[in-house]
């Protein structure tokens, strides 16, 4: 029965031990103790937090570069493109101004071909006149002395004055 | 080793305390052997005795031998009577042979170790005897300011390390104490009181610490442990009382309301279960107080009971008690681990349940 009877003065002992114990130990041990464990805890989350978030930067970083990169890239090809295009349209274009200039050059010629036919022709025209005026006074001349042989004469003249 | 002033220092203080203690036993040893050796009887061995008085408190820290010719640390004796205090050592009862003479005639009844009043006819005196009030510093109690003391110096020079390193990786012992204290505080208070769980956890902590502490003292069988503390019912009472009187004061309307009208259930059966709610609120720490006072003092007496078989053995023959010795220290070693288990079993079930307490104190209504 003895062990189960609380003793008086443990109890006493007890309690006062005990609250200087808890009270000691919470206001120079405990307190200080958890702040700094929280703290530390705190310090290594806000650590972990960064790195993660300077991971993260990291990441959209590159993706940025490379998104800089790939529109570089584009930029350039869309340059080289328009480039090209634009080459390609001058080309066309000399190439539509050059034949076009030929064609006129041409038809220049053609026309110079054919003003100075119309000045040949006007010209051997004149010259027939000329000269079947030459053969008429010659026919006439002739004329004068036999008639068969007026358009014997004629004839021969005819043929050698063929026109072309 | 690296020695600097500060060991030194350390270490003389250890070798004065350990001095100090020598010569109280010394001379208490050498005044029993000059008076009596030769009256010495053959006395039968009593293991339910020698166990009761291992498991009990006493008012000398009993080291080694019996009777007249025991060793040990006479401790303070402090009574409060009716003449008012009156303070001795307990080394003059010469373990009970002797009485005292001071304001009254005291002597130590052998039986319970307890200080009685004796009249002029030297029988006890009942009535003076009944107005003692015994504050000695008895073998629990040097043992609970020991204790206090080591937890002191521990917890104080973990939290100048924590303040000397700020945001370092712990080390030394606080690197051992850093895990309990964030178990304690994580794994019991956390989970088992809520939001408000801050406020409980230093108390927590001290209850914890202080009953590992304990128990695993108890487990030690020579000078600084030895005595049962943690296994004694006044410890744990007082214990389970603050954590009684603290899930009381924290109560919310809530809490009584659920003990006084459960909310949801028929007038007729509150009649019944109002009764069993109240009870319920002391059964608890009751609960509590017997739980760690019967599991300390339990490993104890399995622990004495295993040696007490040597002499039981050893009486009937020598070769018996030799015999029997091999396979009592092979289960007091067994015994001694599972203990060192139960030491950090108890204390964490102790801890756990007044958080559990002080949670359902705590709740706040909502199912």
């Amino acid at each position: 029965m003895e062990l189960v009877k609380p003793a008086i003065g443990l109890i006493f002992w007890m309690l006062v031990t005990f609250s200087i114990l808890v009270f000691i130990l919470t206001k120079f041990a405990w307190k200080p103790i958890l702040a700094m464990i929280k703290e530390r805890e705190q310090t290594i989350e806000n650590s972990l937090n960064e790195a993660t978030k300077a991971r993260y930067e990291m990441s959209q970083l590159v993706a940025k570069n490379e998104e800089l990169l790939n529109q570089a890239k584009e930029e350039r090809n869309q340059i080289l493109h328009n480039a090209k295009e634009a080459a390609e349209k001058v080309k066309a274009d000399i190439l539509v101004k050059a034949q076009k200039e030929a064609e006129e050059k041409i038809q220049m010629a053609f026309r110079e071909i054919e003003i100075q036919k119309k000045a040949a022709i006007v010209e051997v025209k004149n010259s027939v006149g000329i000269m079947a005026l030459e053969i008429a006074e010659k026919v006439i001349r002739k004329e004068l002395k036999s008639n068969n042989e007026q358009v014997e004469y004629v004839n021969k003249l005819a043929k050698e004055s063929n026109l072309n | 080793m690296n020695y600097t002033p500060k060991t030194y220092f350390k270490h003389i203080l250890t070798a004065a305390f350990i001095a100090v203690l020598a010569s109280f036993s010394v001379s208490a040893f050498a005044e029993e052997t000059a008076e009596k050796a030769e009256t010495k009887t053959e006395k039968k061995f009593d293991a339910g005795k020698l166990i009761i008085e291992h498991i009990s408190d006493n008012h000398e820290w009993h080291i080694l031998g019996e009777g007249e010719n025991a060793v040990a640390i006479p401790l303070p004796v402090i009574l409060y009577t009716a003449k008012g205090f009156d303070c001795f050592s307990s080394g003059k009862f010469h373990h009970g042979e002797e009485t005292v003479e001071s304001k009254y005639k005291y002597k130590l009844l052998e039986e319970n170790n307890h200080v009685v009043i004796l009249n002029e006819a030297g029988a006890v005196d009942e009535v003076a005897t009944a107005g003692i009030i015994d504050i000695s510093i008895t073998k629990n109690v040097a043992t609970l300011l020991f204790s206090v003391f080591c937890l002191l110096w521990a917890f104080l020079s973990v939290a100048a390390t924590y303040k000397k390193n700020p945001n370092q990786a712990p080390k030394g012992l606080q690197s051992f104490v850093e895990p309990l204290i964030i178990f304690i505080r994580d794994e019991v208070a956390k989970p088992s009181i809520g939001a408000k769980y801050e406020k409980f956890v230093p108390y927590l902590l001290t209850v914890f610490f202080l009953i590992l502490f304990n128990n695993l003292l108890g487990l030690i069988p020579i000078l600084p442990g030895g005595a049962n503390l943690s296994g004694n019912i006044a410890f744990t009472m007082v214990l389970a009382v603050i954590t009684f009187v603290i899930t009381t004061i924290n109560g919310t309307k809530h809490y009584w309301h659920h003990i006084f009208a459960m909310p949801g259930v028929p007038k007729p059966v509150l009649i019944i279960l109002t009764p069993i709610e109240i009870l319920g609120v002391f059964l608890k720490p009751f609960v509590l107080m017997i739980r760690l006072f019967a599991n300390m003092t339990a490993g104890h007496i399995i622990a004495l009971s295993f040696f007490a078989m040597i002499f039981i053995f050893g009486e009937m023959s020598t070769g018996a008690g030799l015999g029997v010795s091999v396979v009592s220290v092979a289960f007091t070693v067994f015994m001694g681990l599972l203990e060192l288990l139960v030491a950090f079993l108890q204390a964490y079930v102790f801890t756990l349940l007044s958080a559990m307490y002080f949670g359902s104190a705590l709740e706040e209504g909502h199912h």
